[in-house]
């Protein structure tokens, strides 16, 4: 049961959302976008979120797209990850979101709330930071269309009152080879030790992790595809690199964290050398 | 649409449309036990994770503790009630499928609705699903054995008989 009372608002476009929202703040009232709800649910029921409004994004046309068109694939940030899964078009999203929280969830959590939300993993951000990705944002100034990357450096900083409508994937990046390993401490089902999703473009790897820090990460490039160093070494290097980066917490600490990641790495050079 | 304090909305449940009294920051579990009576849903962890609240919504399984009430209308609730002799309630007797009985309804809802999307399902599919609830008495062979038992047979006749609104 949640212990406070809040309004709730269906809008149906984007500007409508965007009014009621600074109509709420304009009499004071704290409003929050809402898509799955597991997340403000959750926190609402014991305290650690509380507002006077929510505002349910998932009646916006706009935020409900699920299509291939004119070269892209298109997502709306209401999408339910089930839905992105069984569609199918970028099988390494299809893998990666399948790996958050669990079946039934799946139907409930959108993939702008797993973007925009708290939980500091934001697994289904993974597939989106190494494809050539740009995304749809609701301003003041209207609708923007910006890189993924240039909205997203491990969480979306979006101003007060703006929320993410549509993300768009260039079909060139759909299908290429790829991986996606998720390490946990324990049980199938919870948050990443470490998850990885990786794909080869051409001869250029490209690779993103989460669980590993406080935040998703890149790795970099310049080390992942330097041809003139054997894995091993590539490896290595980008674990100095990555140290600061690197956290421990209840999943695991530092130093295991790293030990794992050594063998998530030597075996997706493998993978990707045998062509899988 | 908007709702603030008490409003009446009607929901469709188990066939049947009801109208309630609800606030916004009721959950669709709060409105279905103690305005519906429907207790067939349990709360468990109130947090999504144990799956004892499972209902379905539009033939898929939503765990109600985490979906408000509100969200539901205009769609298609079905809970344990209203399964009616569903293939899976008998399959789970003659399988031995619950100890305790608190999560069963829960499951039943999962196996219900994988019968119907993926009457042929591969053991991997089944295992996804069934990792949606927790059993503390640990029951999940008997469950899983339940599940399996009504995958090739009794679909057809179970969706004549109605049974899934």
């Amino acid at each position: 049961m949640i212990p406070f009372d809040f309004a709730y608002y269906r809008p149906e476009t984007v500007d409508e959302a965007w009014g009621c929202y600074f109509n709420l703040v304009s009499a004071n009232k704290k409003p929050l976008y809402y898509a799955g709800g597991t997340e403000i649910i959750s926190m609402a029921r014991v305290n650690s979120s509380v507002f006077d409004a929510v505002i349910d994004l998932k009646g916006i046309p706009a935020c409900h797209q699920l299509t291939l068109q004119d070269g892209a694939f298109i997502i709306g940030s209401g999408q339910t990850l089930t839905r992105i899964a069984e569609f199918g078009a970028y099988p390494l999203l299809s893998q990666t979101v399948k790996r958050i929280a669990d079946h039934t969830i799946q139907g409930q959590i959108t993939i702008g709330g797993n973007l925009a939300g708290t939980v500091k993993y934001r697994e289904a951000a993974l597939p989106l930071m190494i494809s050539n990705c740009r995304v749809k944002i609701m301003t003041r100034d209207g609708l923007l269309e910006m890189p993924f990357l240039q909205i997203f450096d491990g969480r979306l900083r979006l101003k007060e009152g703006e929320f993410l409508v549509s993300l768009t994937i260039d079909e060139n990046d759909l299908q290429l080879p790829y991986n996606h390993v998720k390490k946990t401490k324990m049980a199938k089902i919870d948050y990443p030790l470490i998850t990885l999703a990786a794909m080869k473009k051409g001869p250029e790897i490209k690779a993103a992790m989460t669980g590993y820090g406080d935040k998703p990460l890149l790795l970099p490039a310049d080390m992942l595809n330097n041809d003139s160093l054997p894995p091993a070494e590539r490896i290595t290097n980008m674990i100095k690199l990555l140290r600061d980066d690197c956290k421990s917490d209840l999943s695991g600490s530092k130093e295991y964290k790293e030990f794992v990641l050594q063998g998530i790495l030597e075996q997706l050079f493998k993978n990707f050398a045998e062509g899988s | 649409m908007h709702y603030a304090g008490d409003s009446i909305i009607e929901l469709h449940v188990n066939g049947e449309s009801k109208s309630v009294a609800v606030k916004p920051s009721h959950t669709l579990l709060d409105v279905l036990r103690k305005q519906l009576s429907l207790t067939g849903a349990k709360p468990g962890c109130a947090n999504g994770d144990c799956g004892a609240c499972t209902v379905l919504i539009d033939a898929m399984p939503v765990k109600s503790c985490l979906m408000l009430a509100v969200e539901a209308i205009g769609r298609q609730i079905t809970t344990v009630e209203g399964l009616k002799d569903a293939p899976i309630q008998d399959a789970f007797i003659r399988n031995w499928g619950f100890q305790c009985g608190y999560c069963t309804s829960g499951f039943l809802m999962v196996c219900h609705a994988l019968a119907m999307h993926h009457p042929n399902a591969e053991q991997s599919v089944i295992e996804e699903w069934l990792q949606s609830n927790l059993c503390r008495c640990t029951g999940y062979a008997e469950i899983k054995d339940a599940i399996q038992s009504i995958l090739s047979g009794n679909l057809h006749r179970h969706r004549q008989r109605g049974a899934f609104f």
